[in-house]
């Protein structure tokens, strides 16, 4: 692989930048592959990459209906927190929080992982429980996390009205190495690695069909032709249910569009993500000086990538009582994504009743996050064909037998 | 230099002179100019900075697509960063200051980034900045947020205020050029609702600067006609300063109106919010000038032709005293003979075509003026501004043939439809080769829920660009529009208009079209973004080539203008990188809104107290007269407790508490859900909603019920009322009293919709009191009424109704404190005189109101849970020592199948208990239980969480509720709890009713 460098830079800007390869090849699809992985996403990339380097599995195809990077990945405020209350879901956030602090290295490829701190504001007496538990949870689970007071509160955000006056800051929880990063480059840099280790990424090639003999996945048929494998991996976010269809089964989902919005850029003036449950909105400010903004999602199902400007209005609404200041900026662009939401707004990770089929997939509002440990989750469980520890919690029979993971009590409804 | 000309402008009234500043010099414009004409009038070329280079930059544009002419605009409570200097109208003492540089607009540090660009190509960022990891957060990256952003951040509240406005109408017609007149006047003959809205302050568009007969007359004299004539029907409103801003679903319409920013004052919103729902919409939103790719457009002094033609007719204004021109169609050679007819010097007109032989370039050489065609620019020359261009051949490589001196170069590059009304609700473009531009496609525009398409797009939105066939094209968009709304248009005939033939554009995607990498590395398609043609080569060699992976890789069309003048050109040259046609490679989405509208016009009028309803009970001024503590619930606000004198509000609680015990103490509980089910059917629904068995409940009596979701969590619970032989009155919490309620109607709207059941929620009807404490029998019957509140005629859970005092009151003997307690509700009107009784009457036996807190203190000290700290959406009644409220009975009813899971059953689900810490301290809220040892991922195993906890006045000592792994069957074993910052906490495992466990306290 071409080495990413400041002395890669300043060479090729000596001969005008002739020399920079693909970031990743354009290959047309081979007749088979070891494993195919649906969807060409964060996870699907991902998934692909830790196939590769965790387990050696490098005939690979990443199959992508359009382009890399498209879908919810490059559509969220790309928030990333572990600081959640279930243990199965402060595993694997905190595994991927934790893989975002070197993936610029390990990819060589700058993801601009911004620990820079994110708080969620208890604005009631319930909240301020629900985040105390929170803060107990995680102590036992290895993510560190505090309940803060609204002075402090004010300290690190400035521009918060911590005075209300209809909702009072009432304290944060505070997880000083959560932040973000940048959301394109991520699947940008799985992308060139996966390519780096061979594997195929295919874009402009919708999946149509799921092939199968004797209850067992043996390829897909696609745009493109048919293509054989011997596993498969379905990770396509809002339209796992066509996909789960094509391979005979059900998914306990449903598809809704959530939307987000940004400012026009400002200079700095916001140096960490702030979540505000109460009032349903969410913010942070990217290195550009975009405030990015984000909200609940909208309330009915749809796969449009749009949504209803209701839920543009309740979410600035919301920001603007938080963040007084913001009143005078505009907004530049709002868009929306489709999430996956499932009844206990927790992921899938699992095998599914198709022999040798996997699916990951409802990760709802809050996936950007997670990419690196659901990609390190679910290749783990194609490679052995069962799930490890990571994953084990989030399979799909947990629908079946009551035994949810259910954040609402703290994950409210942003993520 | 540019200057004001010493007559014209159409807009201008030069007996108004305006003062203004910028950066703080003393400026003075006229009434009528723009921002943007008047820093043009006053000399100012330079008015900012771009975003990543810090490169020098003028005004380019006259309208919504100026990239590069933002500034910080006022100050204080009304300073707004990014205000774009063509659409400020100028009003008296207007003060703007310079974007992105540090220490001045003319010497910016930041400017070394334009040395070092060549360093800093498309994605740089992505390739660097990787080593030392540490310093991504610490060094590069707050380096990199100082130089980036545009505009100063607000640091005060808003001194303005913003509204919303809704309007259904039956044609929407956007943009008041003379295609969305014409539009108008024909849907408006039909007697059909319809709303004309343009975003500037005047009517018809680029018409009025390129001089066209209409109707044999000039198209001012049309224009005024039919404004008049829309004016004067009924059923037409017609509003300027009101922009389109987005579509939506179903006919929905933003539009963003800018009431007084020409005009800032106290007292009227800045900002109004149009929510419109059309039955049919029609774009006449126009076309934009594209510029033309050469090395050093971005210069200061370099605009579009169109633009410099606005900024003659329009303002008085003269870009320049030497103009070259720079085309690849006839349209800018009306800005040449604009300029001579004007007496200004136009040096050049460079035409990329090979030949120019229209009546408008014809006309120019007759004018004396000189004309290149086949020729490119190689080359602006200048350092900060324009000082001459060098011509080269444009099928050439850039070898330089002349050189001329100039201050202005006018570019043109052909226009492109504003097409992004059209698109955002899922219209799409067609290309046209002929014009090189995507134009809507008629045949798929945004289709409606009917199936039928609901926008029409006409006029230069459409890709026309001669007046005459705009209007007639617009004459029949408008009937169209009026014929699908269902009404009659009156065909009329449509205006005629007289327009020169022009020849051909001819696609100049770069100039000289064999530019090297020197020269590309200095063509800008986005001004404010600084990216350069080489930048896009870049993203398609290094493979980004899906049109979203280059927009997203260079930030291409990504700036405030969202890409008006820069993603055509952009696309272009992606194209041509990947070998594949424009079409192919296809645009970006559109998003909206149009223009960048404020914030605090989508929020509206909601902020500060307005922000959410605040529910009142009719006791809440009492409570706020009285010194309530508050605490949010829901959208109401409940007391938390009453501090009196000095007292902390934790002292409150205590006292409040105490109180209740000993003597009585009174509760609002108002906020309480009420919902009335009733009907035949109303037995049967209900046992299909609760766990218990609702159906049998005796006339006169009260049972405590609870709902659990069909996963079979516990979602609410509360005092189900039998009121009469086919009504129940069903208590729920305050939180849930709305969800609950839409609870029951979505499944009698969808599952069950053969019952006969009528709900209603009639929370706020009632005043609901409740009476507790040792005295509260005494309290009420000190009130007098025909009620029998004794222990036999009105047992524990039993109610009546009658009079108590003057009051017509519900009283029902429940307790949720496990003291004798009377529930008490009357009409919410009677609410406060009820209220104010009972403390009268209650003042001898030293009646007092507790608050939320000190119901859940004794709540807690009983082992009753509360929903929310009990549950948190993953427990089951049967985790709650609940069995007893759950039927075994009934044949169904919500949660039963999925309560009987495997994992509901499970003997290893934690159980309720009550804790008492070993040292009688307070076990913080939310502690976990530990266990030995670690699972699978390394965490820390636990046994139990704490659910409440508090400090018991009637005990003494803390106590707490929680669930415990296996708990009940474990009394009296010593839990360690976490304990953040400090040793972990050893807790108890009792009994959860620490209060009076055989309840005589309550049923006396």
């Amino acid at each position: 692989m071409q080495r990413y460098s400041v002395f890669a830079v300043a060479r090729e800007a000596m001969r005008q930048h002739t020399g920079w390869h693909r970031a990743w090849a354009s290959r047309a699809p081979r007749k088979s592959y070891d494993v195919i992985i649906v969807g060409a996403g964060g996870h699907g990339l991902a998934t692909a990459y830790y196939l590769g380097k965790n387990h050696g599995l490098t005939n690979v195809a990443v199959i992508e209906k359009g382009w890399l990077g498209g879908g919810n990945t490059g559509r969220n405020t790309t928030i990333i927190r572990s600081n959640y209350l279930q243990d199965p879901s402060a595993a694997i956030y905190e595994k991927a929080r934790s893989l975002y602090e070197t993936i610029s290295q390990d990819l060589n490829y700058n993801v601009m992982f911004s620990p820079r701190g994110v708080m969620m504001l208890a604005q009631t007496e319930h909240e301020i429980r629900g985040y105390q538990r929170t803060a107990h949870a995680n102590s036992l689970q290895g993510v560190q996390t505090e309940f803060i007071s609204p002075q402090r509160v004010k300290e690190l955000c400035p521009i918060i009205e911590i005075r209300g006056p209809r909702y009072p800051v009432l304290g944060a929880l505070w997880q000083a190495r959560g932040g973000t990063a940048r959301h394109d480059a991520v699947a940008w840099g799985y992308a060139r690695a996966c390519s780096d280790m061979g594997m195929d990424i295919i874009q402009q090639c919708e999946v149509t069909g799921v092939r199968s003999e004797n209850g067992q996945v043996t390829g897909v048929e696609t745009t493109k032709g048919a293509i054989g494998c011997n596993k498969l991996g379905i990770v396509v976010a809002g339209h796992s249910g066509v996909l789960a269809e094509m391979a005979g089964f059900r998914l306990p989902i449903e598809s809704v569009a959530l939307q987000a919005l940004v400012s026009e850029p400002i200079k700095p003036c916001m140096d960490v993500v702030v979540m505000a449950n109460t009032v349903h909105g969410y913010m942070s400010q990217s290195d550009k000086g975009e405030m990015v903004i984000g909200g609940g999602a909208d309330g009915y199902n749809n796969y449009t990538q749009r949504g209803s400007f209701l839920h543009i209005e309740e979410t600035v609404r919301a920001l603007v009582e938080t963040f007084p200041i913001i009143s005078r900026l505009k907004m530049l662009r709002q868009w929306g994504g489709i999430v996956d939401m499932t009844g206990d707004r927790s992921p899938i990770i699992s095998p599914t009743p198709l022999g040798n089929c996997f699916i990951n997939c409802g990760w709802g509002t809050g996936g950007f996050k997670a990419i690196p440990g659901s990609g390190w989750a679910t290749a783990e469980m194609i490679a052995r064909g069962t799930p490890g520890p990571l994953a084990a919690a989030f399979g799909l029979e947990r629908f079946r037998e009551g035994r949810f993971i259910d954040e609402s009590v703290a994950a409210g409804v942003a993520h | 230099m540019s200057a004001r000309l010493p007559k014209g402008g159409r807009f201008l009234n030069r007996s108004q002179p305006i003062e203004f500043s910028f950066n703080g010099k003393q400026l003075q414009g006229f009434e009528g100019d723009t921002l943007a004409s008047a820093l043009m009038a006053n000399g100012q070329q330079l008015v900012g900075r771009s975003f990543k280079y810090h490169r020098p930059r003028g005004v380019v544009a006259s309208g919504a697509e100026e990239p590069n002419a933002l500034v910080n605009l006022g100050t204080g409570r009304r300073l707004e960063p990014n205000q774009r200097a063509t659409t400020t109208e100028l009003f008296e003492g207007l003060e703007a200051t310079s974007q992105n540089h540090w220490p001045s607009l003319e010497f910016d540090v930041g400017a070394i980034n334009a040395r070092l660009s060549r360093f800093l190509p498309a994605g740089f960022y992505y390739k660097m900045f990787m080593w030392p990891r540490a310093f991504w957060k610490h060094v590069y990256e707050p380096f990199i947020r100082q130089s980036a952003g545009l505009g100063k951040a607000p640091n005060a509240r808003d001194a303005d205020t913003y509204e919303h406005f809704n309007i259904t109408v039956d044609v929407l017609v956007i943009g008041g050029g003379i295609a969305g007149l014409e539009a108008a006047r024909v849907a408006g003959s039909s007697g059909a609702q319809v709303l004309l809205i343009e975003q500037t302050a005047q009517w018809g568009g680029r018409a009025n600067v390129d001089a066209t007969l209409i109707d044999g007359a000039d198209e001012e004299h049309w224009i005024e006609a039919t404004v008049d004539a829309l004016e004067d029907m009924d059923n037409v409103r017609l509003r300027t300063r009101v922009m389109g801003a987005g579509v939506y679903d179903h006919g929905y319409v933003l539009a963003y109106e800018r009431l007084c920013d020409h005009d800032p004052q106290d007292g009227l919103p800045r900002h109004r919010l149009w929510k419109i729902r059309a039955r049919q919409i029609v774009t006449a939103t126009g076309a934009i000038e594209r510029p033309l790719s050469f090395a050093g457009n971005d210069l200061p002094g370099v605009l579009l032709a169109s633009a410099q033609r606005d900024y003659l007719i329009n303002y008085g204004v003269s870009a320049g005293d030497r103009t070259v021109i720079v085309t690849n169609n006839d349209d800018a050679y009306r800005t040449a003979l604009m300029l001579h007819n004007l007496g200004l010097e136009v040096k050049a007109v460079i035409d990329a075509r090979a030949e120019a032989n229209g009546p408008l370039p014809v006309a120019a050489r007759e004018a004396g003026i000189r004309v290149e065609t086949g020729k490119a620019i190689a080359k602006v020359k200048g350092v900060a501004r324009v000082e001459g261009v060098a011509i080269c051949a444009q099928v050439g490589e850039g070898a330089v043939l002349d050189e001329i001196a100039c201050d202005v170069v006018a570019m043109s590059g052909g226009w492109s439809p504003v097409v992004h009304l059209w698109s955002h609700c899922g219209g799409k473009l067609v290309w046209d080769d002929a014009q090189a531009h995507f134009r809507p496609d008629p045949g798929k525009a945004p289709i409606g829920a009917d199936g039928h398409a609901f926008v029409h797009t006409t006029g230069a939105a459409s890709g026309l660009l001669k007046s005459d066939e705009i209007l007639q094209n617009a004459h029949d968009a408008g009937a169209d529009a009026a014929k699908a709304a269902g009404h009659k248009p009156k065909r009329g005939k449509a205006p005629t208009a007289a327009s020169p033939d022009e020849a051909p554009i001819e696609p100049v995607w770069m100039m000289p079209q064999g530019a090297g990498h020197e020269l590309r590395s200095k063509m800008w398609l986005d001004f404010q973004n600084d990216v350069k043609v080489s930048d896009v080569q870049l993203a398609a060699q290094e493979g980004f080539e899906s049109v979203e992976h280059t927009k997203r890789y260079t930030t291409l069309g990504m700036a405030t203008d969202q890409g008006k003048l820069s993603n055509i050109n952009g696309l272009a040259i992606l194209s041509k990188s990947l070998g594949a046609d424009i079409p192919a490679v296809g645009t970006t989405t559109f998003r909206p809104p149009y223009t960048p509208i404020s914030m605090g016009a989508i929020a509206g009028e909601a902020r500060g107290k307005l922000f959410q309803p605040l529910r009142r009970t009719p006791m809440h001024d009492w409570h706020e007269a009285n010194g309530a503590h508050w605490e949010p619930v829901g959208h109401w606000r409940r007391p938390y407790a009453f501090p009196r004198g000095s007292e902390t509000v934790e002292q409150a609680v205590q006292r409040e508490v105490k109180n209740t015990r000993e003597a009585v103490g009174l509760l609002d509980a108002s906020t309480l859900g009420k919902i009335l089910v009733k009907g035949p059917d109303a037995g049967a629904f209900l046992d299909l909603l609760y766990t218990n068995m609702v159906s049998t409940l005796p006339l006169g009596r009260c049972r405590y019920g609870l709902m659990c979701s069909e996963n079979g969590f516990l979602i609410d619970d509360g005092v189900i009322v039998r009121l009469s032989e086919d009504s129940w009155l069903c208590h729920t919490t305050t939180g849930g009293a709305d969800r609950i309620h839409g609870h029951m109607e979505e499944w009698l709207q969808t599952e069950w919709w053969d019952m006969q059941v009528h709900t209603a929620n009639l929370t706020e009807q009632y005043a609901q009191i409740a009476v507790v404490g040792p005295d509260a029998r005494n309290v009420l019957e000190a009130l007098g009424g025909d009620i029998d509140l004794d222990a036999e005629t009105l047992p524990f859970m039993h109610w009546t109704e009658g009079r108590i005092g003057d009051f017509d009151a519900r009283v029902f003997r429940i307790s949720f404190s496990g003291e004798l307690s009377y529930e008490v509700a009357v009409p919410a009107s009677q609410g406060l005189a009820f209220w104010n009784a009972l403390l009268k009457a209650g003042e001898v036996f030293g009646v007092m109101p507790y608050g939320t807190e000190a119901l859940h203190i004794m709540r807690a000290e009983k082992g009753f849970i509360m929903i929310g700290d009990e549950t948190d959406g993953t427990v089951i009644p049967q985790d709650l020592g609940l069995h007893w409220a759950i039927s075994k009975k009934k044949a169904d009813f919500l949660s039963k199948r999925a309560q009987e899971r495997d994992h509901m059953t499970d003997p290893d689900r934690w159980q309720l208990v009550g804790l008492e810490t070993v040292d009688g301290s307070v076990l913080p809220d939310g502690a976990y239980a530990l266990a030995e040892g670690r699972n699978e991922n390394g965490q820390r195993n636990t046994q139990g969480r704490v659910t409440s906890t508090y400090h018991s006045p009637t005990l003494g000592r803390g106590i707490a509720m929680g669930l415990v792994l296996h708990g009940p069957e474990r009394m009296g074993e010593v839990l360690k709890f976490t304990n953040i910052g400090g040793a972990p906490i050893e807790a108890r495992i009792v009994s959860p009713v620490f209060y009076d466990p055989e309840g005589k306290k309550q049923n006396v």
